[in-house]
């Protein structure tokens, strides 16, 4: 189910747009010069970092394999805990049940903290829609919660998004705010935010978080942040809803320690992140704080379409963003030109395991497949072999572009005949030969302007290998 | 000839079969012959069997098995019967060696022709160091270079150390390394003609790292990025040269470079 429109299949005109906006340029140059850098020192300070991902690559099949099972394990163990356990098919299911659970408890407001999957079900426009004052305490959603944007990554949602243009958005948000006050440094920007959100922690009703892990063993989820926000959203309203998809699962917090041990290095480059939270179902009588009720909806949106398939891999991702965060094609254009929720390599993955290649535009053939992102991938997920999957289903749908397709055609068809190739080939070279002659070089190509844009194409030197093999040439 | 193994026994020459690849036969031929040079200088018997064309790759990555797989089984029998297939680029080389069994899920007797030819297909440079050991490069090239990894050699080959390795032997070349040498030039085959604009973001960037590392020519293993560096180099009016990494050790450095006028 979409719960989205994509724009995937503008991918080129969103690229473009991307590549001509000189604000989110620096921003993205920005971005590349600190998690890679990061990750690659903390990778190297771990000396059986490989090893984990092996282990973790391991602990996450096994659980894909047995989903049913430790699915029950965990619900059994959520109720036991005095929590409630809601199953949502689809988006739309989902956000019905965490709008009932809102209105039940009275809710006018709701704290959420960061979500990939809230943002997958369209949960925060469905919350909005019918009323409720949403407020996102995570420091990036809830800039482009005032920006009314998209996350554009899946860590650092407003990685697009300038200090400058920060401060410009908090004046225009907040009422109130002396035009005199610096909004220019981090810190600025931070206490702003904090004084607003301090308020808004102790006003909510009900608080909503993701989870990055749910553990069958004990019924409990664990979220990692950076800025504490998870912990105050769901420790301080009285109702703490959790909306997770089914592949979180993980038998035992052994193993999610295993886990948590690659993803914020592979993330951030952080050793640990600054918060690793641990949830087990309402407040007991002696416990101190903790909500009056705990409830999690486990979201399955595509989910179990993809165990026992070829793309079951792709449930063993964290959403770490190490694909994206060393993609050189997100890199050039950043999240927003993939037209969906997950951007980069995971996204162009994911998108048409969710929502079908034929929704997803351009995202499997946006690679030069370099094939980075599966080395760096903690998950050992093979992204390119995926996209390749996928192209395949594209083309075998007849998405295969009307002129590409002729081109691919003809080349196939003198490829597999080696008769015909060698003539052809040889007329081909000694008509480039020709236009190149005395530069070297083309400036321009018919059929091929998309290369002679940009770039000269290189002439050819003369004549085919082939040919001069045969002659007996030796240079 | 014939070459000594560690036990002291003498084996007969390896015959190598050269996937010339359609790229160089079409573009850049001296790359061939650079290559049979190599070949022979380290004592294999090279041939060139006629029925070759493509990897099959511009199919394979484009979605288009069935186009690919009819490439790949005129490969199957193009290369039947040689010790060792090898190719003056890692992205072929790495479709062979990586890719073709792939290809034939559905039809054991050629999968198991596909695996055969794919555990004897080997890149050009890394099969001169890993599998002959060979180093004994005669060459002369004056200047200072840069060496871009591509990425099909460096992640699915391991090729890394191995055209370092032969590249300090030669007379004359002193190597600088680019910052973001693993980078991606933007190349990717039919990525750079579907998405020209972000293939031009790319190399583009991939230029600026080449200009900063003060080297007067890159060489490279594969000859479509070569041609994606040196077409935006041109078009910038860069004085930077680009060259096949045989071209040199073969001692053959002295053509004019890719895209240059003769």
């Amino acid at each position: 189910m979409m719960a989205h429109a994509s724009t995937s299949h503008t991918f080129p005109d969103n690229a473009r747009a991307a590549l001509d906006d000189q604000v989110l340029q620096r921003a993205l140059g920005n971005l590349k010069q600190g998690f890679p850098v990061k990750r690659a020192e903390v990778v190297a300070d771990l000396p059986e970092f490989e090893a984990l991902r092996d282990v973790a690559k391991d602990i996450k099949n096994h659980t894909l394999d047995h989903l049913d099972a430790y699915l029950e394990i965990y619900e059994a163990n959520v109720v036991k805990s005095g929590g409630h356990v809601h199953w949502a098919r689809n988006a739309e299911e989902a956000c019905e049940i965490v709008m009932a659970i809102c209105r039940d408890a009275g809710a006018k407001t709701v704290t959420k903290g960061k979500s990939m999957v809230a943002e997958e079900i369209g949960l925060n426009a469905y919350l909005d829609d019918r009323g409720i004052d949403r407020v996102e305490t995570d420091l990036g959603e809830y800039i482009i919660q005032l920006r009314d944007e998209p996350p554009s990554h899946i860590i650092v949602p407003a990685v697009h998004v300038t200090k400058e243009q920060i401060g410009e958005t908090f004046r225009a948000a907040h009422d109130g705010l002396d035009p005199e006050r610096g909004l220019s440094e981090s810190r600025d920007i931070t206490d702003e935010a904090r004084g607003q959100l301090r308020e808004k922690y102790f006003a909510a009703e009900v608080g909503i978080t993701g989870a990055n892990f749910l553990i069958a063993e004990s019924g409990s989820s664990v979220i990692v942040t950076n800025e504490g926000n998870g912990d105050l959203t769901q420790t301080l309203a009285k109702v703490h809803i959790v909306v997770a998809s089914l592949e979180k699962l993980i038998p035992t917090m052994e193993d999610a320690l295993a886990v948590l041990r690659l993803l914020a290095r592979s993330s951030t480059g952080q050793e640990f992140s600054v918060y690793t939270t641990v949830s087990n179902g309402p407040r007991r009588a002696d416990d101190l704080d903790g909500p009056e009720a705990y409830h999690v909806v486990l979201v399955d949106n595509g989910r179990t379409a993809m165990l026992g398939t070829e793309n079951q891999d792709m449930l063993r991702c964290i959403r770490c963003a190490a694909c994206m965060n060393h993609c050189p094609v997100y890199g050039a254009v950043g999240g927003h030109a993939y037209g969906w929720v997950y951007p980069g390599p995971m996204g162009a993955v994911l998108t048409p395991s969710l929502i079908g290649v034929e929704n997803s535009g351009h995202l499997p053939h946006a690679s030069t497949f370099c094939g980075r992102c599966e080395q760096v991938c903690p998950m050992k997920i093979p992204l390119t072999k995926m996209m390749r999957h996928y192209r395949e289903r594209s083309y075998q749908n007849g998405h295969g572009g009307v002129i590409g397709g002729i081109a691919l055609s003809l080349w196939s068809y003198f490829a597999s005949r080696p008769r015909l190739y060698a003539p052809i080939s040889r007329v081909v070279i000694w008509g480039l030969s020709i236009l190149g002659m005395g530069r070297g070089a083309i400036s321009w190509l018919p059929f091929a302007t998309a290369w002679t844009r940009h770039r000269d194409f290189p002439a050819p030197q003369g004549g085919t290998f082939m040919a001069a093999y045969r002659r007996g040439d030796r240079k | 000839m014939s070459t000594i193994d560690a036990s002291g026994s003498r084996k007969p020459p390896m015959k190598v079969g050269l996937f010339v690849t359609c790229l160089v036969d079409m573009f850049r031929p001296s790359v061939g012959f650079a290559a049979i040079k190599l070949l022979e200088s380290a004592g294999c018997i090279v041939e060139v069997p006629e029925a070759q064309t493509c990897c099959g790759q511009p199919a394979y990555n484009s979605g288009d098995r069935a186009s690919a797989r009819s490439v790949a089984r005129g490969i199957l029998d193009a290369f039947d019967g040689y010790d060792y297939v090898v190719a003056p680029s890692g992205s072929c080389a790495g479709m062979l060696s990586h890719h073709l069994p792939e290809l034939f899920e559905d039809d054991p007797a050629l999968q198991h022709r596909a695996r055969h030819l794919a555990a004897r297909t080997h890149e050009l440079v890394s099969f001169l160091v890993d599998i002959l050991g060979f180093g004994d490069i005669s060459a002369q090239f004056d200047g200072v270079v840069a060496y871009h990894d591509s990425c099909s050699g460096l992640r699915e080959l391991g090729i890394k150390s191995q055209p370092r390795s032969l590249l300090s032997k030669v007379q004359g070349l002193e190597l600088n390394e680019l910052q973001e040498a693993e980078t991606c030039c933007g190349f990717g085959g039919t990525f750079c003609v579907k998405y020209p604009d972000i293939s031009n973001a790319m190399v583009e960037k991939k230029l600026a790292d080449i200009e900063g590392a003060g080297a007067a020519t890159v060489l490279a293993g594969d000859l479509g990025c070569l041609m994606n560096m040196a077409g935006k180099a041109g078009r910038k009016g860069s004085r930077i040269d680009f060259r096949h990494v045989a071209e040199v050790l073969a001692d053959d450095g002295s053509r004019p470079a890719i895209g240059r006028a003769r």
